[in-house]
């Protein structure tokens, strides 16, 4: 299970900011993508999205484990 | 004391420059973002800010770690607030202190430029006729790199 989080328009348009989804692991950044697009719904920008991998941004190629924070994170804009 | 910080009440500029100035400080700039009402011909009536928090303040520590490797006497502090922002209100105050001032004004210049790219901070629009989520100001909404240029892994 990986917990997800979402901001902004994706938390939006999800309706909510957390979800966890259940999925064979160790997986890739990119499958878990592909799983969320699957489960959930492939939300607007969501390809478009860096991700953060408890807390950190992360390549597509990087592992993802049990228990890992998945933040999708669309183009920011503060300041 | 906390050097870099995302808050929800406003922003006590003052606290934020105390946190840089010590005894070989010769210089202190600050760079303070404001609320700002027309974007060409929109009408902004207010904004909402929102943050993946503790993610966002590492991204700002990150920041204060390319100034130091940048500007090595320098010292930074910066305030990121978010929730709902009227006209005016202050968004974001950066202080960097440094002992001469060109470096100090080169260095809050680049730590505004970087929170525009790698810290997770949004900005929702109200608008009179309207709301969005902004997108990177930057201009690129997308990541052809597959993260903002510059991100150190």
């Amino acid at each position: 299970m990986v917990h997800i989080l979402l901001f902004a328009n994706l938390a939006q348009e999800a309706g909510t900011q957390k979800i966890e989804i259940e999925m064979d692991l160790p997986a890739s950044v990119e499958q878990v993508r592909k799983k969320f697009k699957e489960e959930i719904g492939h939300l607007k920008g969501i390809d478009h999205c860096l991700i953060a991998v408890n807390e950190e941004y992360a390549e597509e190629m990087d592992i993802v484990k049990a228990g890992d924070t998945i933040a999708f994170i669309p183009p920011v804009s503060g300041g | 004391m906390k050097l870099f910080e995302i808050c929800n009440a406003p922003i006590q500029t003052q606290d934020v420059i105390n946190k840089v100035i010590h005894h070989n400080s010769g210089a202190v700039s600050v760079f303070i973002g404001t609320v700002r009402e027309m974007t060409g011909e929109k009408q902004t009536q207010f904004l909402q800010y929102e943050a993946y928090v503790p993610m966002a303040e590492k991204q700002l520590e990150k920041i204060g770690e390319e100034i130091q490797t940048r500007w090595p006497k320098a010292k930074a502090a910066i305030t990121h607030r978010i929730g709902t922002l009227q006209i005016s209100d202050v968004a974001v105050t950066i202080a960097v202190s440094t002992p001469h001032r060109q470096d100090a004004f080169e260095a809050s210049r680049y730590a505004i430029e970087r929170i525009k790219e790698i810290v997770p901070i949004w900005k929702k629009e109200h608008y009179r006729d309207g709301e969005e989520w902004v997108g990177n100001q930057k201009g690129n909404v997308s990541y052809p790199l597959g993260h903002p240029e510059g991100i150190e892994k």
